[in-house]
């Protein structure tokens, strides 16, 4: 064919309609907004018990982190997310969407291939790459401190 | 106040992240990865605590607060355990969030079925 | 006969004797909804798994076209059927009960046409009096195998498609004057890459392959766009049909009003938000059985070539930086009679 892939690349992303951008932003902001809210209401009322606010904190994680698995098992996390986009993948509820998704959805085949190691699949990386990032941070802080640098 | 502050950081963290989504093409599973690692990295350089502080869960929400708490959970560990503790902080930080998502994500496994989009 | 490059005109050409369609409910709600022979409202198919629904969706879907036609079992030597998944799991179980040979094969959406190719040469050449040409896909087995789990959380890009739960079978038979339609050539296509990288716009990834074929065909029967009433591609939705029309007319064909798109055909883009179309071996068999054939059986279109259109990457290859390379299998198909 005449055309070269560079040319045909370009091409495409011409013609390749994009996501009505305006829209989509806002959807975003509106929708992580309300999450975030939403967590800082359970964070404030624990609080209120004469909580920490770390302890407060977590709870606050765990309480969010429920809601979102029993929505994404009625079906209706899929549904925030289409609409809010980045709204509903940045927040902590969006890691436990990507947990609690692949594990409903292999269950078939089986408690050890199926949810143990497919619940992963997503939230993996995630872990991992944060375990490690935040471990190679901490030994450039050991070594600066060593030398007496920081 | 406190409220609206989560809103509307929480709000705009979110349609940043979206603005990326839509022009670069990046898959939502390399987002979360990139977020908890540049929340780590704005916490060794000082500079997500003070912005959470101010925040709240506007902050602490979103997966870059997760990646401050593993960097808070590292540093701390490493003042009381040294070279030990860098690799004892940061899944002590975050083993109430990832605890959480695996046990309630079995739970939800088994309780509910598989369901089509719609 | 062999003509041209890689084409084949047949002198008897196989005659589609049966047809069958079964779809999903979404596909159901759709514009061609009332046009497929079984909506199935359950999208499990009675299963237990997505995998076991589209076994049971083909199982269905051949039972039906075997029964419309009115053909004893025993009597099809052949089967060719596919589906998307990976080592065919959906075609290996649900063609058990069947108990016909099977070739099966994978072309990814463009299975049905690389079925109607080898079995209208196996028919043309005597190797069969009739043959069952299958190909099936179901959204949830699809998006699990290739996207995320169905519970996940993400937007899709305008440029994707939405994967069809269908199926569609025909039987093809030798030595009849009278049925819904015959195959009197067939041009294969070949593997295009274009260097496409993103999964989410496979219309783009397809077009220049459903072009080369097109292409190709009118090369080898010497003919152009007037020769056809119809140009049916497969999948390659609102983007790709943009592409191809683009390609074609700057080799001086306009296929402006003679093209369609299965993909396109099948939903409606706005109420049912499927962005740029229908995908999946089951769209383009599925609107083959229940909106083309009927429309050259009655001799509203005299001839069609129609071009299922694949895009052949796998998460692996795909995980691995690969482009997605692609395929269409065209086949032309004429009104029987005067």
């Amino acid at each position: 064919m005449e055309v070269n892939k560079k040319a045909y690349e370009a091409y495409v992303k011409e013609v390749t309609p994009v996501n009505k951008k305006f829209p989509n932003i806002i959807r975003a902001f509106l929708v992580g907004g309300i999450i975030c809210t939403i967590g800082q209401i359970c964070t404030t009322l624990i609080m209120n018990q004469g909580a920490e606010k770390d302890t407060a904190s977590a709870w606050t994680t765990l309480i969010l982190i429920a809601a979102s698995v029993i929505l994404t098992g009625l079906n209706i996390y899929p549904k925030i997310a289409k609409f809010g986009g980045a709204g509903a993948l940045v927040p902590i509820t969006g890691f436990a969407n990507s947990v609690v998704a692949p594990a409903v959805e292999f269950k078939a085949e089986g408690q050890i291939f199926g949810i143990g190691c497919k619940i992963f699949t997503i939230a993996g990386p995630v872990i991992l790459y944060g375990i490690l990032s935040s471990w190679v941070l901490g030994v450039i802080a050991y070594v600066l401190k060593a030398f007496g640098i920081v | 106040m406190e409220y609206v502050k989560a809103f509307l950081v929480g709000g705009v963290i979110c349609a940043v992240v979206q603005v990326v989504m839509d022009n670069t093409k990046l898959m939502p599973g390399r987002i979360m990865v990139l977020l908890v690692v540049i929340g780590s990295i704005l916490g060794a350089l000082g500079i997500y605590q003070p912005f959470s502080d101010w925040a709240g869960a506007g902050a602490t929400v979103p997966l870059l607060g997760f990646g401050n708490s593993l960097w808070k959970g590292v540093l701390k560990s490493m003042g009381e355990d040294g070279f030990l503790g860098i690799f004892k902080g940061g899944f002590t930080a975050s083993a109430v969030g990832i605890s959480g998502a695996l046990i309630f994500g079995y739970l939800g496994s088994i309780i509910f079925k598989p369901k089509m989009k719609s | 006969m062999q003509v041209g490059k890689a084409s084949i005109k047949f002198e008897e050409p196989p005659v589609i004797e049966s047809m069958a369609s079964i779809v999903g409910k979404k596909e159901g709600q759709g514009p061609l909804g009332k046009l497929f022979d079984v909506v199935e409202q359950d999208d499990m198919f009675g299963a237990d798994t997505w995998e076991q629904a589209e076994s049971a969706l083909q199982k269905q879907t051949a039972d039906l076209a075997i029964e419309k036609g009115d053909v004893r079992k025993k009597d099809i030597r052949y089967l060719f059927a596919g589906d998307l998944l990976g080592q065919l799991i959906a075609t290996s179980f649900g063609t058990v009960d069947l108990e016909i040979p099977l070739f099966g094969l994978f072309g990814a959406c463009s299975t049905m046409g690389e079925a109607l190719n080898l079995g209208a040469m196996t028919v043309a050449a005597g190797y069969a009096d009739k043959v069952l040409a299958m190909a099936s896909s179901h959204f949830a087995t699809a998006e699990k195998q290739f996207r995320f789990p169905l519970g996940y959380g993400s937007q899709r890009p305008s440029s994707a498609s939405w994967t069809v739960t269908g199926c569609g079978a025909v039987i093809l038979t030798k030595n009849r004057k009278e049925g819904i339609a015959a195959i009197t050539g067939i041009t294969t296509g070949r593997m295009v890459d274009m260097g496409i990288r993103d999964s989410m716009n496979m219309g783009a990834a397809m077009a220049p392959a459903a072009f080369h074929t097109i292409q190709q065909n009118f090369d080898d029967f010497n003919v152009d766009e007037n020769y056809y009433d119809k140009i049916i591609t497969g999948d390659l939705g609102k983007v790709g049909r943009t592409i191809l029309l683009d390609f074609m007319k700057n080799k001086g064909h306009d296929l402006e009003t003679i093209h369609t798109d299965c993909g396109i055909e099948i939903f409606d883009p706005d109420s049912q938000d499927t962005h740029a179309g229908g995908s999946g071996c089951g769209c383009a068999a599925s609107t083959l059985c229940s909106y083309i054939l009927p429309k050259i059986k009655d001799g509203t279109w005299k001839r069609v070539l129609f071009v299922p259109t694949g895009a052949l990457l796998s998460t692996v290859s795909f995980n691995e930086g690969e482009t997605i390379p692609a395929i269409a299998h065209g086949v032309v198909i004429e009104h029987i009679g005067n």
